[in-house]
C-alpha cells in the first residue's frame, strides 16, 4: 500500500459494513436491535466496534423492544440506531410514530427484502417505499433516504443522523439486499472532513423551559434526560410543556408544525443526481440498486441514439415533487423501474401532473431488475 | 474505453463462492488499484442450495454491480453450471469441476475442466480450500487480477491460522492452470 492510499483509507467494504461506519463517525453511541437478514452485518459490526469506543450494543427481544431502547437512549442524550428488514420493520412502526410525535432525533434502517411477511429473506425488493411513508398511522412527515452505492450508504448513514438531529425527526435509511450485501471500494473520510450535526439545547435555565416550544424554524430545542430540565413525553398529542392536549387551537398548530419544519427546509433534505438529462427527452427515475441499472441503461440507450437521461433520487421522502414536475415539462415520457408493482411510480404520476406520459416498469421475482431489460422497455415505449 | 470484466462464481451454499468473490474483488479493487463490485446471491440455507458471487472489475466506475454477460464462470455443481452457462459472453471461459459437474455444456466457449474437490481433498485433506484453488486457477488462466494482488488478497481474509494452507492452495491452482493452457 503506497502512502497515497494509506492516507486515504480505502476499503472494500460491505454495504451493511459502510452503515455501520457512518453511524459511527456521525457521533452514533448506542444500537438497540433484533438482528435480521440482510441487515444483520450492521448489528454485528455495531456489537463489535460500539463497546471499544464506550458505546453500548443490546440485542433486544424483538424489534418493539429495540425501538423502544433507541428512543430512550436517544431521549438520554445518545445518537442511537437500529436496524432490520421488512418483518422488522412492520414491529418497529408503533414505536416509530412515537418518536415522530415526541421528535426524537433517531435512525431506522430498512434493508429491503421480499415481501409480505417473512417473504425472501435473502433477495431485494423495493416493496417497502410506501411503507416508509406511511407505516405508522397518523398524519405524520417522515424522511426517508436511500443510497445506491456503498460509498453513499456510508455518507447517506451520516446525513441520515443530521438530518435527524437537525429537525428532530427519526430518519429511515431504505436499502435493499443487493446494495446491503455489496461490496465496493470505500474511501473512509477523516472524522475532521465530515459534518456532523447535534441536537439544539436549550439556552434557558430548567425552571423556564417549555420542551415543544418551537424556535422559529420550527425545532424545538432538545434538553437531554439526566441534565437537570424535567419533563413529560407522551403519545398523546400536547402542548409546549409536553402535557396532552384537546385544545382544537393547540392539536392544529402541533400537527401543521410538524409537517412545516420539514417542509420549509425541503431543499436541504432533498438530495438527487442527474445523469444525462439536459438533451433527454425520455427520463428514468430509480433509486437504489436500481439506479445502477439504469445509470447503465442511459449509457446503452445513449450508443444507439435515444436520448435517456436518468434523476436519480438519494432522497426518497419527501418526495421530490418539483424536479420530476420540471422533468414532465421536458421530456415526452418517464419511465420508473423499481423491485415492486407500482409504488413510486404513483408519486412520479402526482409530480407530473399528467404534463407527459409516466409508464411502471417492475420486477418481482427476487432478482434485481438489469440494465437490458429497462432498454427493452424503452424501445417498447418508443414503438406505442 | 471501458474496460468491464464479469465474473460469476457458482455453485452451491458452504463451497465457500462468496468468500473467494470478496477475494477476487479485494485484489482488484485494493491491491491492483482497479474498480470492483461483488455481490451475491444465496438461499436462506447455511449449507447447500444454490449460490452464486459475482464480481464485476473495471478500470472505471462501476454503474450496474451484477453480470449481465460472465467473461468467466466457475461452475461447482451440476446446477449451477446448466444455469449460468446459457448467460455466458460469447469470448467467455467456462471453469468447472470435473467431478462435480458431470455433463458439460455443448457450447463453442473454451472450457477447462479439472476435478478441483477432490484434489483439495487429496492434497490438503479438507475440501474447504476448493474455492481458493478455483481462484488460482481462474487468475492463472485468465489474470483478471494480477497473481501478486490475489496473493495479497487471500492472506489478508482468510483466518491467520488458514493463511498457509490457503497459500498453497492458490500456487496450486498457479500450477493447474498452466498444465491447463499447455492441454489447450
Amino acid at each position: 500500500m503506497n502512502n497515497l492510499e494509506k492516507k486515504k483509507n480505502i476499503k472494500l467494504l460491505q454495504g451493511n459494513e459502510a452503515c455501520a461506519e457512518g453511524a459511527l463517525l456521525a457521533g452514533v453511541r448506542f444500537f438497540a436491535g433484533y438482528p435480521i437478514t440482510p441487515s444483520s452485518e450492521i448489528a454485528e459490526n455495531m456489537a463489535f466496534k460500539l463497546p471499544k469506543i464506550g458505546g453500548k450494543f443490546i440485542q433486544m427481544e424483538d424489534e418493539i423492544a429495540s425501538m423502544a431502547a433507541v428512543i430512550g437512549a436517544s431521549i438520554a442524550g445518545l445518537k442511537s440506531l437500529t436496524a432490520t428488514s421488512g418483518p422488522g420493520m412492520c414491529l418497529k412502526q408503533e414505536n416509530l410514530g412515537f418518536a415522530i410525535i415526541n421528535e426524537i432525533p433517531c435512525v431506522v434502517v430498512n434493508a429491503q427484502r421480499g415481501g409480505p411477511s417473512t417473504g425472501l429473506p435473502t433477495k431485494p425488493s423495493q416493496g417497502d417505499m410506501m411503507q416508509a411513508r406511511w407505516g405508522t398511522h397518523g398524519d405524520h412527515p417522515i424522511i426517508a433516504l436511500a443510497p445506491s452505492t456503498v460509498n453513499e450508504i456510508l455518507t447517506l448513514t451520516i446525513k441520515a443522523f443530521n438530518l435527524s438531529e437537525k429537525y428532530r425527526i427519526p430518519v429511515i435509511l431504505l436499502l435493499d439486499e443487493v446494495i446491503a450485501h455489496m461490496r465496493e471500494k470505500v474511501e473512509i473520510p477523516a472524522p475532521e472532513d465530515i459534518e456532523v450535526i447535534n441536537r439544539k439545547k436549550p439556552t434557558v435555565p430548567p425552571e423556564e423551559y417549555l420542551p415543544f416550544k418551537p424556535d422559529e424554524d420550527g425545532v424545538p430545542p432538545m434538553a437531554n434526560f439526566g441534565e437537570g430540565y424535567r419533563y413529560h413525553i407522551t403519545g398523546l398529542i400536547h402542548d409546549h410543556k409536553g402535557l396532552p392536549t384537546s385544545n382544537s387551537q393547540e392539536i392544529d398548530a402541533f400537527i401543521r408544525r410538524l409537517h412545516n419544519k420539514i417542509q420549509k427546509s425541503i431543499k436541504d433534505i432533498i438530495i438527487y443526481q442527474k445523469y444525462s438529462l439536459d438533451d433527454a427527452n425520455i427520463a428514468l427515475i430509480a433509486y437504489g440498486s436500481v439506479a445502477r441499472a439504469a445509470e447503465r441503461t442511459v449509457k446503452l440507450a445513449r450508443e444507439e441514439g435515444l436520448k435517456v437521461g436518468l434523476l436519480k433520487l438519494l432522497t426518497i421522502w419527501p418526495f421530490c415533487f418539483e424536479e420530476v414536475n420540471k422533468l414532465a415539462q421536458q421530456v415526452d415520457l418517464i419511465i420508473v423501474p423499481e423491485m415492486n408493482l407500482g409504488q413510486m411510480v404513483l408519486e412520479v404520476e402526482r409530480a407530473a401532473q399528467g404534463k407527459c406520459r409516466v409508464v411502471p416498469y417492475g420486477r418481482v421475482d427476487g432478482e434485481l431488475i438489469n440494465p437490458i431489460e429497462i432498454l427493452g422497455k424503452i424501445r417498447e415505449e418508443i414503438r406505442k | 474505453m471501458e474496460e468491464r470484466i464479469e465474473t460469476c462464481l457458482s455453485g452451491s451454499g458452504g463451497q465457500g463462492l462468496i468468500l473467494a468473490g470478496i477475494i477476487l474483488a479485494e485484489a482488484a479493487g485494493i491491491y491492483d488499484g482497479k474498480e470492483a463490485v461483488q455481490t451475491q446471491s444465496y438461499g436462506p440455507e447455511a449449507r447447500g442450495g444454490a449460490s452464486r458471487s459475482e464480481v464485476v472489475i473495471s478500470n472505471s466506475a462501476i454503474d450496474y454491480p451484477k453480470v449481465i454477460k460472465a467473461d468467466i464462470l466457475l461452475a461447482l455443481t451440476q446446477t449451477a453450471c446448466d444455469k449460468y452457462v446459457k448467460n455466458l459472453n460469447k469470448d467467455g471461459i467456462l471453469v468447472a469441476d470435473s467431478t462435480l459437474v458431470a455433463e458439460i455444456p455443448n457450447i463453442s466457449n473454451k472450457i477447462y475442466l479439472f476435478p478441483i474437490a477432490e484434489t483439495a481433498q487429496k492434497k490438503f485433506g479438507t475440501k474447504l480450500v476448493t474455492n481458493i484453488i478455483s481462484l488460482g486457477i481462474i487468475v492463472g488462466l485468465t489474470e483478471v487480477v494480477s497473481q501478486e494482488a490475489i496473493q495479497k488478497a487471500v492472506c489478508s481474509r482468510v483466518p491467520v491460522k488458514a493463511k498457509e494452507i490457503n497459500e498453497k492452495a492458490l500456487l496450486l491452482g498457479f500450477d493447474i492452470a498452466k498444465e491447463l493452457k499447455i492441454k489447450k
